[in-house]
């Protein structure tokens, strides 16, 4: 289908764009423009104009603070003084440091998940005792580093929260299992495993926990359908949520 | 199955699985699986207990290796009741979520709507915005659902060791709490009563009167529940000594909530971490030191007793604390006033008059945020309450849109579940009805 | 003018037909079959304030060799389906199901990968009863409504005719759509 309306010639343009290796796509300010997120057809809403940009990798600058979002050295800046004096590579486990809402994250490469969970455990000035599980997420845009895996940390001791990150590509999704570190992580990783197709390297038993053993497919990353089927009643048939027009 | 009473074949041929014979017990053929158990050389048995078993708190399903009576392994398998609410949540608006999540863990609704909400108003950064009457509603209602959770907690450990009687007592204290409920929110279960930026609707008038009735009454029926149970001789032995799980072995499996607080830790969120207001009411963490059955029965107990003293403060503030209970935020809280009407809750006349009569601007407002919702600025947040079973951790991730992008929650039934083959291994397969049943495992929660 | 009038007092007459369903349907023994919420509701409904053993009903059976009504209550996922299935083949004839919350009886807010769209799918449904949860007292009430069916189920030839008669009735229904003056 092709328009005389320029505007729409440039979004089907947009549309058969050729690939682009990640960095140039991940530079690229625009990602979606309209409203509706169509594409093909016009868009009536008033908004195909508006603009959506990809967002932009957070990177904090020292002093972090803490929780309450002070602008001298607080309490993230002990945790990642200490995590730094622990770890002799700290500049090449940690991606990035990432202060936000009141939260500590640290962006870290997944080969080095392991020595840094150990030492987040064991190290008395950091001592995060208690893990509270994995939660995956998937971003399709986000090329390279697809699936991430994220780990909350708590200690008991200090009373402190931190958040742990770690990307890997959907092509080559391992991630180091961190069963030996926090026992907890079993199941928590087999969840993530059944849900995102994240595979945790060195898990005793990593298998299906909520769906059935021989299901296909991740049904929680973004590129699994919902799976709803449409329903009748009084005569209009509701197409199920997902396939439904909406505001993104 | 053919006319042959039992089959016996080989499960998984040539695989490692294959570990003896299979019998498939179909009804008046105990005396071929008794003669075939006694050709058997070893005494090992593989008894599959679940998923729809009267003892097992659920749809949880147990793989217990027995050899006589003793539990040599135990292996739970979980996901009977996955229901995709996550996935479901991420195709509805940030409001709309609410209905989603209260259904989880469905003994304490109220819990998760407030994990929810806290963490999408971390990420719109209005946590401090939240108005006073609305936390302090938000504090009342979650210590009566933890009340309603317990007791459903002890009813069901009760009917699981045998014990109607716990059973009935149990469930009728639960329908008074529920009549609050209902008369406060409109619903009994699974209300979606706690909302981004507050709570749907002010209480009713007369409400506090009928909480202030439950105050009066409810010490006085857990005083009858402790004469019963506290010293009652059979209840001990089923439960003293039992599922014994030390500091150690909470630490590292991650166990949080009664189980963690009977093995003397006092760790509560509510005051090491505290939110909605916490911090400034008068309550103590009760803890036991014996790390087993019993002790988690006490806990409960004694929390039960200090939810009534957080709930007898509220009832206080609210007859002084007036104000609003949405964020005065225009473009988050929502437009409506909510009432309930005969056919439950809905917009009140006095709102859809003032839309529909007066006021288009108002009209287009109210349309927009309820049909497209707010949106919530790009960004990640962890939100931790302390629900009747431990930290229920809520992981929000918001790509800036009027849907959650991804929500995940830390659920503590599922965590807490992974300790029931530290605790049911070398004991005996009553005791893993126990053992199970001081988890209090909500199997909604677990699989979500 | 017929029997009745030569009998002595204090005799009744009735048909083997209605004497059986008067006998089946006063001491109902539903299968234990909690899933989710509803169960809890299930659970309230024979607490002292409900009471559902004023119907015969508070022996609810363990075993499904025993029991006659399967109260389906929550949210039936493709993982539990196998399983619903084969307790419900467990279960003597005759047996009956409800159908307990809008999750069991069509799917309701659940229109996802995981939840069955309907346990009327796996099992034959009697009664369906909406509600998220329903009510104690709507599950009183999809009892009563189920006595009343097992009170005029007919027995032998009659039954099998029955049957026929009602699945002829379903088969020449007018669909609800299309037709004028139906609902659009």
């Amino acid at each position: 289908m092709t328009s005389e309306n320029p505007e729409q010639k440039a979004e089907q343009a947009a549309d058969r764009l050729p690939a682009q290796s990640p960095e140039e796509r991940r530079e690229q300010p625009v990602v979606r423009t309209g409203m509706f997120g169509a594409r093909t057809t016009g868009d009536t809403s008033g908004y195909g104009r508006l603009v959506v940009r990809q967002r932009p990798k957070a990177h904090a600058e020292r002093p972090y603070g803490g929780p309450d979002g002070a602008a001298e050295p607080g309490p993230f800046d002990a945790v990642a003084d200490a995590l730094a004096a622990a770890l002799p590579d700290f500049g090449a486990a940690v991606e990035r440091v990432v202060v936000d809402r009141g939260e500590l994250t640290f962006h870290l490469r997944r080969e080095h998940l392991k020595a840094v969970a150990r030492e987040m455990r064991d190290r008395p000035d950091l001592r995060f005792e208690l893990c509270s599980g994995v939660s995956g997420v998937h971003f399709p845009e986000d090329e390279g580093a697809e699936l991430h895996a994220v780990y909350h940390l708590l200690s008991i001791t200090h009373n402190r929260r931190v958040r742990l990150e770690v990307t890997c590509p959907d092509a080559d999704p391992h991630v180091p299992s961190l069963v030996d570190v926090y026992p907890t992580n079993n199941w928590h990783e087999r969840e993530t495993y059944d849900f995102f197709g994240i595979v945790f390297d060195g898990h005793p038993a990593l298998t299906r926990i909520e769906m059935p053993d021989d299901w296909v497919g991740h049904p929680q990353r973004k590129d699994y359908p919902l799976g709803g089927i449409p329903v009748e009643y009084r005569g209009a048939e509701i197409p199920p949520p997902d396939e439904r027009r909406s505001y993104v | 199955m053919s006319s042959t009473k039992y089959t016996e074949y080989d499960a998984y041929a040539a695989d490692e699985a294959a570990e003896g014979r299979v019998f498939d017990v179909n009804g008046q053929d105990w005396d071929r699986v008794v003669a075939g158990a006694e050709d058997g050389s070893d005494e090992r048995l593989v008894v599959n207990m679940g998923p729809q078993h009267p003892s097992t708190h659920g749809v949880l399903r147990l793989v217990l290796t027995l050899d006589g009576e003793t539990v040599n392994d135990c292996r739970v398998g979980i996901g009977y009741l996955h229901t995709g609410i996550e996935k479901n949540m991420e195709f509805r608006t940030w409001t709309q979520g609410v209905t989603f999540c209260t259904r989880m863990d469905y003994l304490a609704p109220l819990f998760n709507e407030t994990a929810y909400c806290l963490g999408v108003e971390k990420l719109l950064g209005v946590t401090d915005q939240v108005p006073e009457r609305a936390q302090i509603i938000r504090v009342m209602m979650m210590e009566l659902n933890r009340i309603s959770s317990h007791l459903v907690a002890i009813a069901t450990f009760g009917l699981e060791l045998g014990a109607t009687t716990v059973m009935l007592n149990g469930f009728i204290e639960r329908e008074y709490t529920l009549d609050l409920f209902e008369e406060i929110s409109g619903l009994r279960m699974n209300m979606a009563y706690v909302r981004p930026g507050g709570v749907a609707q002010d209480l009713p008038s007369g409400a506090l009167g009928k909480v202030r009735e439950y105050l009066d009454r409810m010490p006085k029926r857990i005083k009858a529940l402790r004469k019963l149970m506290d010293e009652n001789p059979v209840f001990l032995a089923r439960t003293r000594d039992v599922a014994y799980l030390d500091l150690t072995g909470c630490m590292a499996l991650g166990i949080t909530g009664p189980v963690l607080r009977a093995t003397g830790l006092p760790w509560d969120l509510r005051k090491s971490q505290p939110y909605c207001g916490y911090e400034t009411y008068d309550f103590d963490v009760p803890t036991q030191e014996s790390a087993d059955v019993y002790g988690r029965y006490l806990v409960r107990m004694a929390e039960m007793e200090e939810s009534l003293k957080i709930v007898e403060q509220c009832v206080e503030r609210l007859r002084t604390v007036q104000g609003p209970v949405m964020i005065e935020d225009k473009k988050i809280g929502w437009p409506a006033k909510l009432a309930i009407g005969v056919d439950g809750m809905g917009n009140s006349p006095r709102h859809i008059a003032h839309i529909m009569g007066t006021s288009m601007e108002a009209l287009i407002h109210h349309f927009k945020l309820v049909t497209e919702g707010f949106r919530v600025p790009a960004g990640q947040a962890y939100a931790a309450i302390e629900s009747p079973r431990g930290e229920l951790g809520v992981h929000v991730v918001s790509d800036g849109g009027t849907r959650p992008y991804r929500v995940h929650f830390r659920d503590p039934s599922f965590t807490n579940l992974q300790a029931t083959p530290a605790m049911a291994e070398g004991g005996m397969i009553a005791d893993v009805i126990a053992a199970v049943a001081s988890i209090d495992p909500v199997m909604g929660g677990v699989d979500r | 003018m017929g029997l009745e009038e030569k009998l002595p007092s204090g005799f009744l007459l009735t048909t083997v037909e209605q004497v059986a369903g008067w006998a089946r349907k006063s001491s109902v023994w539903p299968a234990t079959f909690g899933l989710a919420c509803c169960a809890i509701e299930m659970m309230a409904a024979g607490d002292p304030r409900h009471d559902f053993s004023r119907w015969g009903m508070e022996r609810a059976s363990a075993t499904p060799r025993q029991a006659d009504l399967m109260i389906v209550a929550g949210r039936v996922s493709q993982k539990m389906a196998p399983v619903l299935r084969q307790i419900y083949d467990q279960m003597t004839e005759p047996k009956w199901v409800i159908a307990m919350g809008v999750c069991a009886s069509s799917g309701g807010m659940f229109n996802n990968y995981a939840v069955v769209q309907g346990v009327d799918h796996i099992v034959p449904v009697d009664i369906y009863l909406p509600g998220c949860p329903p009510r104690p007292e709507m599950l009183l009430d999809a009892i009563l409504k189920l006595h009343d069916k097992i009170q005029n189920t007919k027995l032998g030839p009659q039954r099998a005719r029955q049957v026929r008669e009602l699945e002829e009735a379903k088969r020449r229904q007018l669909p609800l759509l299309g037709q004028p003056g139906g609902a659009r």
